[in-house]
């Protein structure tokens, strides 16, 4: 690849940043959803696709991936630019997360060149939508012990056994499925199998489940007797837990490769300061009281160290003790100061803390429905106290539990 | 938002590795209360040109600025290296921003040739408003006669000059003293052993109006010294997490290693995040510090400060714990940590007094 200039990277951060001035759309008239997992409802879905549409067609997705599977064959850096410029006008997120940051770079890893040819490009599009099946109604964060069978039968695997907090389940085309093969083996990782699974099958069933916060964006995904053809197994069988694993690197963020573009509307830690200005405690500003304002500058502490943390790992002299430890914890980082963050905006509002969505809510409940949500990232893909094990075991090289 | 040159590569590597054989674990304990500073050290560490970092090239120095001093304190840091080091790069600092060119010409070269530089800026009353202090001068013709204490002041009785902080005409002044114009300085007993630390009384000592400074930047005196201070917290933390973990690996309780258990396998966790925050804020504000002493540098090095202070207090407290009845024991290094961790903490403010200075740095 040639060297890129300065000019180039200027040109591109200025056409880039005026494409999404342009063409970011405005309020839709019913309240969006901040991540992908909370997409509940067709309307929200469709407005998200279309987005996701529009953005991939006007070159600014995928840009690094390669330019025969319909990415665009750019330098990383444009597609960081592209993400940033996305993400400073506030535009909606990319709604296929899993396939474009996940289920994607996992395929061009790993994949079969059928593969790659056959789901690239439609995971760019949103054309075809992925979810995950990994986690168990009994397994929760211990991937390993899933009980969800796939028995070879000729030329087909037969699927047995229900996979949870699926999201965008109902509209997903294909699935990352993580099922048993056998139970035999050293141990209970050995007969694990990796699959991409289609969804619209008969035997395969994703019911909505009903949030916290009484809307749906997850489902249980139920297999009975579902038969999938055996070509979809990734790899060979047994396969299954390390290609998992290489999939969690990119959940977590730990490795580069991913589509790009942004995930969720993120809160910003200026939002709560913001917010603290407009709000009353006992009739005063919120920003007025000591107690509010030290929590603010920890939090913008906290923020800024998330940020600084990103830009040292990128300085290989300076991430010399655990080199591991910035990439594996921007999950756990991220996801813990958003809850934190969300909790304390409703200390805010005095006793309209306690106000749930409605008019009368301070932003309309936003902050308590965000509260409540946020716990998908506290408690998705390895919940926090799974994420300290990890960084205690992997990183710091502590024993299991 | 963070730059890191390859001369800092370069005296990171060459710091941590003199760092790591001159100050092993023994060697530290053998200066615990020392009553003398370790000159053939200093001498090495003069002929590495470490001392003329951050002193012009026209004064002997390198001309690297500060920022380039922070990997070399941050390696002193990590091995819990005790030497006059930070007092004597700071007084560089201060006579770089508030001398005149005859001061600089007279100290400078010496101090970058292995003078020793100490600074008496903290009171009695332990305040860490450096510009609002009780010591005093009195100005009569060409001699100002001074009075009051300064404490905390390290290194004192081997300093070939000392800055101290005098309060003459209502306005605070930095003046430069030599040893010989001075009492004894009385050794001061502090949590932190490896710390030589003194008392020094001012009364009734006389200067010339010549010794005194011109500027009175002490807000760059104070961002300097928390930088510095920075530094050798986060040099220290990885050294503290690597010491827990060390032991809780190996020391079993009921038939597992106790680190097996979430209950300090979690802290422990904790402790990482802390150690990588606070070395990212860290190069953050010497990036930021190096060229400028705006509010956004401000803001940098006081919110590194907070969060070092807290973590590295807490880093050490833990290692304590962990320890269990051998972290009890004198014998245990967590207490060495610990205490280091706590002098940070408590010189030039703590986490709590430079949240406070960033609320209305960051929200007014």
């Amino acid at each position: 690849m040639s060297e890129v200039t300065e000019q180039e990277l200027h040109d591109f951060r200025e056409e880039v940043t005026a494409w999404f001035r342009d063409n970011t759309p405005k309020d839709p008239g019913f309240i969006l959803p901040e991540t992908f997992m909370e997409v509940g409802t067709d309307q929200q879905f469709e407005f998200l696709r279309d987005w996701q549409r529009r953005v991939y067609e006007a070159g600014y997705l995928g840009m690094a991936w390669p330019e025969e599977y319909g990415g665009g064959g750019k330098p990383q850096v444009f597609q960081d630019i592209a993400t940033h410029a996305m993400a400073k006008v506030r535009a909606p997120f990319m709604t296929n997360t899993i396939g474009l940051n996940w289920a994607g770079p996992l395929i061009l890893k790993m994949g079969r060149e059928a593969d790659k040819q056959k789901y690239i490009k439609n995971i760019l599009s949103a054309e075809d939508i992925w979810c995950q099946g990994f986690s168990e109604p009994e397994a929760g964060s211990d991937l390993g012990n899933s009980q969800c069978r796939a028995e070879r039968d000729g030329d087909d695997y037969v699927i047995n056994g229900s996979k949870i907090w699926t999201s965008l389940g109902t509209y997903a085309k294909y699935m990352i499925l993580l099922a048993r093969t056998s139970s035999e083996g050293p141990n209970k990782y050995a007969g694990l199998s990796y699959f991409l699974t289609p969804m619209q099958l008969p035997g395969i069933d994703p019911k909505p489940i009903q949030k916290l916060t009484g809307e749906y964006g997850f489902c249980q995904t139920y297999f009975d007797h579902a038969r999938i053809p055996a070509d979809c197994l990734m790899g060979q069988e047994g396969e299954g837990w390390n290609i998992a694993m290489v999939t969690l690197t990119f959940e977590r963020g730990a490795s580069g490769g991913q589509a790009g573009g942004i995930a969720s509307m993120e809160l910003n830690v200026n939002d709560v300061v913001e917010l603290a200005r407009r709000t009353k405690r006992n009739g005063r500003p919120a920003i007025e009281d000591p107690w509010v304002r030290e929590q603010l500058v920890s939090f913008l502490t906290e923020a800024k160290s998330n940020q600084l943390m990103a830009a040292r790992a990128r300085i290989p002299a300076l991430a010399t003790d655990w080199p591991a430890a910035i990439p594996m914890s921007g999950k756990l980082r991220g996801s813990e100061l958003k809850r934190r963050m969300c909790q304390f905006a409703l200390a805010l509002q005095g006793a309209n803390g306690a106000r749930y969505v409605s008019d009368e809510a301070v932003d309309g409940g936003r902050w308590q429905r965000s509260y409540l949500n946020a716990f998908s990232g506290t408690i998705g893909g390895g919940t926090s106290q799974i994420q300290k094990n990890i960084l205690g075991e992997r990183v710091l090289g502590l024993q299991k539990d | 938002m963070i730059e890191f040159t390859e001369e800092q590569t370069m005296l990171l590597d060459t710091a941590a590795e003199f760092c790591r054989n001159e100050s092993p674990m023994e060697v530290v304990r053998g200066c615990l209360d020392a009553s003398e500073v370790n000159r053939p050290q200093w001498q090495q560490m003069s002929e590495l040109g470490w001392l003329g970092i951050n002193i012009p090239e026209q004064f002997g120095g390198l001309g690297l600025g500060l920022s380039s001093v922070v990997p070399v304190a941050e390696s002193m840091g990590r091995y819990l290296m005790a030497s006059p080091f930070i007092s004597t790069v700071l007084a560089a600092e201060t006579l770089n921003v508030n001398g005149n060119e005859t001061q600089q010409a007279n100290w400078l070269p010496r101090l970058a040739s292995g003078a020793i530089a100490a600074m008496a800026l903290t009171e009695e009353d332990g305040s860490w408003v450096l510009d609002q202090i009780s010591a005093t001068g009195e100005q009569k013709g060409e001699v100002i006669r001074l009075s009051g204490t300064k404490c905390f002041v390290t290194d004192a009785d081997a300093a070939d000059v000392l800055i101290a902080s005098v309060t003459l005409d209502n306005v605070t002044r930095l003046v430069l003293l030599e040893p010989a114009q001075l009492p004894a300085p009385i050794r001061e007993t502090v949590i932190d052993q490896t710390r030589r630390s003194f008392r020094v009384d001012l009364d009734g000592v006389e200067v010339t109006s010549d010794r005194l400074l011109p500027g009175t930047d002490f807000r760059r005196l104070e961002l300097a010294a928390l930088l510095l201070l920075v530094a050798e917290m986060s040099g220290g933390l990885p050294s503290v997490l690597k010491l827990i973990v060390e032991y809780i690996d190996t020391r079993k309780a009921f038939g597992r290693t106790i680190g097996s258990y979430q209950s300090l396998k979690h802290p422990a966790a904790d402790m990482l995040l802390g150690v990588e925050a606070v070395r990212s804020h860290l190069y953050h504000a010497a990036t930021l510090l190096n060229d400028d002493s705006g509010v956004e540098a401000e803001s940098a090095v006081r919110m590194a400060k907070a969060l070092a202070a807290e973590t590295y207090a807490f880093a050490g407290d833990r290692a304590v714990q962990f320890h269990g009845g051998f972290g009890f024991t004198f014998e245990c290094d967590a207490q060495l940590y610990l205490r280091r961790a706590l002098w940070c903490q408590y010189q030039f403010g703590d986490e709590h007094y430079h949240r406070q200075l960033l609320t209305s740095l960051l929200l007014d």
